[in-house]
């Protein structure tokens, strides 16, 4: 099976960790990832803000390039929401009937990151280590739009020495809302206070999630108040092993992982 | 003033639909929505009433609903039969008409606020009245009748306890269903001290006693009053029977004591059969108060010689409503029975409050239908007062994807601001600046390597605090941000895979980009 990464222009920039991290675990399960790159965004921001024609060279440079595979893997619930179910309202709207097609050709076969490893590759286990107090954040477009229902929590529960804490409210929007939270900061702030007191009340060392935009959101917040707990990436957790653990950095929101991607020959 | 509906072919060459007129009723605000919550967010009083009442009413509601096994199936037949409704309304409305008249009920076409607060005000006089006995109506609160009313020397007594408390402490509801849901007891109990003449001086704020004493207070009005006014939450075309679903029993008193009513429904309020309010009478009480059935469910048809009302009037108010039902992929909005499961869940509903939104219509239903009945550039700000969490649309008894209506809404605003205006918004600039590059994966690469010379904040700490400068301030008001990694993936990516394929930097032309087997290993 041909899988491609698409790694999301927020991790590209931000979190590369994150997409080294789902590249780590899946070659480690004997998969190789293609990563096209000629990818760039998948528009979401743009058709959240209300600029929708703005996406449709977007949305059609996301079909073409992903076009070729199997399957598309992203660590974002929210970018695969975004392919999903706002690629074909642009592409109606603004698009060729062609492009229409594609699209849902493509959407088909786009998934986040637990659904492809629990729907499409049928593993719960991938062989994780990580000795820590970890509590999981549900992504609302994860929870909402895709539905992927307690895969993340299964594929935590399979890692080893793993101290699984629930998360109280744990269903409650952290705030983020992409440009929600600049057009409405303290709207955005005030349900971030409550997710971090939630957080905070778990004694967590970790909040982890499979979407780096809310965790950037949920980590920003705990860094400014010098909450203690960090936040990273579901797929930063399943890539952590024995041999290569995860090191958890001081200072920066997010914890580096210096279990790399073993070297491909 | 109406809104270019670009997406809608319905409007294509014809005269643009009326919205609601400017100046009269209750549906648009003074301020935008972030100015206005970030005032109510300071009100401690209002955000612990708030989380308080939301979060039980959220708790019985889940209860109810997981009782029922057929639940899924209810919500899928009720969104037919409101799909199916609004595109046959124009035909159930002149049923509806007809079935009403026949039964010696008088319909009143009303096209907007203006309209049916003269036809209710008119109706009124000549009935020999001063003053009426009301049901909570949202539909009321939206045309601002009681104000109309007033300025006609006509005096309105609102009935429902949580109606009355509004109108006593002469506050503005915030909520569908509990409009009072803002206060709490003790604030209660100062209005009633305040403001009812006949009340006990020593009263107590137990529920029981305050509803006790707005009893007393309304019950010589029920007993005088010659006409009374309610809205609808049903009219079926079939038979022109009205239904209204209450708690308390005071709208059965107003809708059977007065010698005439006069009930205001909002067009969309329409079912089919008698037969389709098995679907809704469960839906609705579930989904709202969280209980299996509401105490008292009022139905009447047309006049009956001799008992209760012996005028029966019907103003049917569009106020927008057209204009809203043109918009193919807006029009759900006129599927919602009111029953304010949506708000109960939203978190931006619960951290901001109803007066928040400005309008009789707040939290998400608000925030799609608002705008639709006023045009977009009334409510501008409402459509982004979403963070996209589509916790209503999992509750929406009749499943309106309120998400996606919020998208669609914002996508009508900036496109009605460009069409109007020929300098782009700053915002808009931004988005095409931003389009421009991300449709090119060689610009692109180069402005993530730029974006790395944001590494030379946040040396300190490993990230970045306050950033005096616009956008940056606004996440870094209350959120660090990362520091910019060393190497983006992508050129990590590039890196490690250097023996197998070219460096990334292809000639940048626009275009479909490539076979995609590029950067395969
Ligand atoms: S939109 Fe749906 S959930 Fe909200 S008040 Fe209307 S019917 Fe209820």
């Amino acid at each position: 099976m041909r899988i491609a990464l698409f790694i999301t222009c927020l991790a590209d920039a931000l979190f590369p960790d994150v997409g080294r991290a789902t590249v780590t675990v899946l070659e480690r399960l004997g998969h190789t990832v293609e990563f096209p790159r000629d990818q760039t965004c998948c528009g979401q921001m743009h058709v959240n803000t209300g600029y929708q024609e703005q996406a449709l060279p977007l949305v059609q440079r996301f079909a073409d390039t992903f076009a070729p595979y199997d399957a598309v893997v992203a660590p974002s619930g929210s970018c695969v929401g975004s392919v999903r179910h706002q690629h074909a309202v642009v592409a109606e709207r603004f698009g060729s009937p062609l492009l229409q097609q594609q699209v849902a050709s493509v959407a088909a076969r786009t998934h986040e990151l637990s659904e492809l490893l629990v729907d499409v590759l049928g593993v719960t286990d991938v062989g994780a280590y990580f000795p820590h107090r970890v509590t999981y954040h549900p992504t609302c477009h994860s929870l909402r739009m895709l539905r992927v229902g307690d895969k993340p929590l299964r594929l935590l529960q399979a890692v080893q020495a793993i101290d699984l804490v629930e998360l109280p409210g744990a269903e409650e929007c952290c705030g983020f809302g992409g440009t929600f939270a600049l057009k409405n900061v303290d709207t955005s702030s005030a349900m971030l206070a409550d997710k971090m007191r939630h957080v905070s009340s778990t004694g967590a060392e970790i909040c982890t999630a499979g979407d780096s935009s809310c965790l950037m959101h949920i980590g920003g917040g705990l860094s400014r108040l010098r909450a203690g707990a960090k936040t990273v990436h579901l797929a930063q957790i399943l890539a952590a092993t024995r041999e290569r653990p995860m090191v958890l950095a001081p200072g920066g929101q997010e914890a580096d992982v210096h279990a790399g991607p073993t070297a491909v020959a | 003033m109406t809104a270019v509906r670009p997406s809608s072919p319905v409007l294509l060459g014809m005269p643009a639909l009326p919205t609601s007129p400017r100046g009269t009723g209750h549906l648009r605000g003074d301020e935008s929505f972030p100015d206005a919550a970030r005032r109510s967010l300071t009100d401690t009083q209002l955000r612990r009433n708030l989380g308080k009442a939301t979060r039980t009413i959220r708790g019985k509601r889940a209860a109810v609903v997981a009782e029922l096994p057929d639940w899924e199936a209810l919500r899928e037949a009720g969104r037919q039969l409101k799909v199916h409704t609004m595109a046959h309304l124009p035909d159930y409305l002149v049923q509806l008409e007809e079935a009403v008249t026949a039964r010696g009920g008088v319909v009143h076409w009303a096209r907007d606020a203006e309209e049916a607060n003269r036809i209710v005000v008119d109706l009124v006089r000549a009935a020999g009245a001063d003053e009426v006995v009301k049901v909570k109506s949202m539909a009321t609160q939206e045309i601002a009748l009681n104000e109309a009313l007033e300025a006609a020397g006509i005096a309105a007594f609102e009935t429902d306890l949580a109606e009355l408390i509004v109108q006593l402490g002469h506050d503005k509801p915030s909520h569908i269903l509990v409009p009072a849901i803002h206060r709490n007891r003790a604030e209660i109990r100062e209005i009633f001290l305040r403001e009812m003449a006949d009340v006990d001086p020593e009263l107590s704020d137990e529920p029981a006693a305050l509803a006790a004493a707005a009893r007393r207070h309304l019950r010589r009005k029920f007993l005088s009053a010659k006409v009374a006014v309610s809205g609808a939450n049903f009219a079926v075309a079939e038979t022109g029977t009205l239904a209204v679903v209450e708690s308390e029993g005071n709208g059965r008193m107003c809708l059977t004591l007065p010698e005439t009513l006069i009930t205001v429904m909002g067009i969309e309020k329409l079912v089919p059969r008698a037969q389709d309010l098995e679907v809704f009478l469960q839906l609705l009480p579930r989904s709202s108060t969280g209980e299996r059935m509401n105490p008292y469910t009022s139905m009447w048809t047309g006049v009956t010689p001799g008992d209760g009302p012996q005028a029966f009037h019907l103003v049917l108010l569009d106020n927008g409503r057209t204009a809203v039902l043109s918009d193919a992929q807006g029009r759900d909005a006129l599927n919602c029975i009111r029953c304010s499961a949506c708000l109960n869940v939203c978190p931006v509903y619960e951290r901001a409050g109803g007066h928040a939104y400005g309008s009789v219509y707040p939290g998400p239903i608000g925030a799609i239908l608002s705008p639709q009945l006023t045009g977009i550039e009334d409510n501008a700000s409402l459509p982004y007062a979403s963070s996209l969490c589509g916790a209503c649309y999992d509750v929406c008894p009749v499943k309106i994807d309120i998400p996606s209506i919020l998208v669609h809404l914002r996508a009508e605003h900036t496109e009605t601001y460009a069409a109007e205006h020929r300098v782009p918004s700053a915002e808009a600039t931004a988005m095409a600046a931003a389009a421009w590059v991300m449709r090119n994966p060689t610009r692109w690469t180069l402005a993530l390597r730029s974006g790395r010379l944001g590494r030379v904040l946040g040396r300190r700490r490993g990230v970045i605090g306050e950033v005096p400068l616009p956008v940056a301030s606004q996440w870094t008001a209350t959120r660090d941000l990362s520091r910019p990694p060393q190497q983006t993936f992508r050129d990590w990516w590039a890196a490690e895979h250097a023996s197998a394929a070219p460096e990334p930097d292809g000639p940048g032309a626009d275009g479909p980009g490539a076979d995609g087997s590029e950067g395969a290993p």
